[in-house]
Order: structure tokens, then sequence, then C-alpha cells
């Protein structure tokens, strides 16, 4: 799992069925010290996550664990919302 | 999830089973701003996209999960066709 932020959503209609329902957003991945690292991505949003937020996020398969496991197809979702940007805490 | 653009098709004839009735699309991963970065993937179609549109690409064994994709040997699929997409301010972030 990583820490990202929030930067924005994307509407997309047509989708994949089992992807109905679910908001998307733009997540930009950061490092320990909370400064954007990588290309941003779309993730699936699973907590009710909204755009600014700290967030952490999964990859892969397991992406897809807090909908329905067999049959939605997700590479990235966000699985917690951090409570501050004081409560990450690295050395 | 990658945003991409659908640049091509492939056909194929002799292919696994599994993949028989699939549409193939070649989509280029491209920045939020909608610029072309480099590469492509050939990614099997699961929403009816066309040529040119920005859509949704799930990459790596999660889209073997999309419909119709039970057991098929996939790595790449298009699951969704983008609408818009929203930046927040850059100063913001």
């Amino acid at each position: 799992m990583q820490l990202a932020r929030v930067i924005g959503t994307v509407v997309a209609t047509v989708k994949n069925d089992s992807l109905q329902h679910r908001s998307l957003l733009v997540v930009q991945s950061l490092n320990k010290n909370l400064e954007p690292q990588g290309k941003p991505l779309v993730a699936v949003d699973s907590v009710g996550a909204g755009v600014g937020e700290l967030v952490f996020w999964c990859r892969g398969k397991e992406a897809s664990f807090p909908f329905k496991r067999e049959d939605t197809p997700t590479d990235c979702t966000i699985v917690g919302i951090v409570d501050s940007e004081k409560h990450v805490t690295s050395v | 999830m990658i945003i991409a653009r659908i640049i091509g098709t492939v056909v194929s004839t002799q292919k696994d089973q599994r993949l028989e009735g699939k549409k193939l699309l070649i989509v280029r991963p491209i920045n939020l701003d909608g610029s072309d970065t480099s590469g492509y993937v050939v990614a099997v179609d699961t929403v009816g996209a066309g040529f040119h549109e920005r859509v949704l690409v799930v990459a790596g064994s999660s889209a073997r999960l999309a419909q119709n994709m039970k057991d098929a040997p996939v790595d790449a699929a298009v699951v969704g066709v983008i609408d818009t997409v929203d930046i927040m301010a850059p100063e913001k972030v």
C-alpha cells in the first residue's frame, strides 16, 4: 500500500457493470515525506474519500477485495483515509 | 488504473479460445492533460470503446475480473470510457 493525495475526479458513464456506482478518483502517490512521486493514477474509492484528502491505496489483485472480489476489475483502490498529515511519521 | 487513448485495433484469427469474440485494442497511456506518453498496450475491450476515445485501462490479474473474462489469458482490459477528468489546482496539491 502507498500513501497518495486525491487530486481529482474522473467521470465515466460507460463502464464495466461491476464498476457502476463506484466513484473514480485521480490519486498522486507520495513518498514518505509526502512529496509527489511517480505518475498520477485512477483509483476506485472504497471509503468515501474526497478531493484533497490524504489516503492510502492498494494495488494489484488485492485492490478488488473491498468489493465483490471475483468480478470487480480494479488494480488500484483507495482503502483508507489518513486522519491528518501529522499522523504520518517516518524516520 | 491508467488513462489511455485508443490508437488502433488488432485483428487476430488464431488465438486462445477464451479470447474468441473479444475485441483487441491498441491503447497509449496519456497524461492528465491529454498529452501522449510513449509506449502502448494491447488491451481487451469490455465496454465497446471507439477509436480515439479516452478510456480507463486495468492492468495485471485484475483485468481478468472484468465481465466475460473468467480464466482468459489477459493482462490489460478497457473497463470504462472517460467523459471528463477534473483535477484540482496544482498549488493546492
